[in-house]
């Protein structure tokens, strides 16, 4: 199941230049036996993304500030949306025919990853501890987990139906002769 | 200018997490998302060690920004844990999917307080 994983990696590394591949792998220095393993479109589009969520993240903070020992409501709600958009992301890369292979990197793993954050969610859960607000950081503990888990859910169920009532109008719309399910 | 420094770090720390995501599937070929976990605990002591020298009075904006708010908010995700949790509850892991909510969040909050108390044993 593995075995053709290495072939795509090999290619791609050999293909930017005529002199590295030369080297052999014994001899080569590390960084570039780890760089040719890499897909660099991927990396460019995993970090385009991930300096575009840390960005919209860090807009949402600065306009619901919350006071110390105060309940964290920013990283809350950008938790639970970014949950409902990755459930609506995989609904439509399973769906779409032919999605580009970079939507992926670029959405799921960039934007959606840095929009959403598990380090501010567990610091700002000690530290209402450390304020001696052991009651908030229960109820805010508890709700990002059981909000976050009912919005993944949300957004893959409302993505199959608007998925479902896009075809039949498709079908519908094309006549008989459309049917290619 | 910290602004850049924080996009920066977005960028830096969400490859840091697909790169160890890869590493940790084929370290080890399980349906539990270890790679998730790393990340995550990974990114709540280091963001525990930043906010608590910004309690402890040592608090630079540069830092907290780019390794607070960029790296460590980058590097650790909400959505991914969220979407494995599914996953594996709707493939038949109920028991894991449950596994993977406590030790995400026992261990993060661990790491947290963890990074928070290493700070206060240095500044304060």
């Amino acid at each position: 199941m593995r075995a053709v994983r290495g072939v795509p990696d090999a290619v791609s590394g050999v293909a930017g230049g005529s002199g590295p591949s030369a080297c052999e792998p014994g001899r080569s220095p590390w960084w570039r036996r780890w760089a040719a393993g890499k897909r660099w479109d991927v990396l460019v589009a995993v970090g385009l993304g991930g300096a575009a969520g840390t960005g919209a993240r860090y807009a949402v903070a600065v306009g619901m500030p919350h006071p110390a020992g105060g309940f964290p409501f920013a990283t809350l709600l950008v938790n639970v949306v970014g949950c409902f958009l990755i459930g609506m992301l995989v609904v439509v890369i399973a769906e779409t025919v032919a999605s580009h292979r970079l939507v992926r990197p670029f959405l799921g793993v960039g934007v959606l990853g840095g929009f959403t954050t598990f380090s501010t969610y567990t610091v700002d859960t000690a530290e209402l501890v450390m304020a001696e607000r052991a009651g908030t950081a229960l109820v805010y503990l508890a709700s990002t987990v059981l909000a976050a888990l009912a919005a993944v859910v949300a957004g893959v169920l409302v993505t199959r139906r608007l998925v479902r009532v896009t075809r039949r109008f498709a079908r519908r719309g094309s006549g008989t002769k459309g049917r290619q399910r | 200018m910290t602004v850049v420094l924080m996009l920066l770090g977005g960028a830096v720390g969400a490859n840091l997490r697909y790169l160890i995501d890869r590493r940790a599937q084929r370290w080890r070929d399980s349906p539990f998302p270890w790679g998730t976990l790393t990340v995550n605990v990974l990114g709540s002591v280091v963001l525990g060690f930043v906010a608590g020298g910004a309690l402890y009075g040592v608090d630079a904006e540069a830092v907290r920004l780019g390794v607070g708010v960029g790296l460590c908010g980058s590097l650790t995700t909400y959505s991914t844990f969220g979407y494995e949790t599914f996953r594996l509850a709707t493939e038949g892991a109920r028991a894991l999917s449950l596994v993977n909510v406590a030790t995400n969040v026992l261990a993060g909050l661990g790491a947290a307080a963890g990074g928070i108390l290493l700070a206060a044993a240095i500044w304060a």
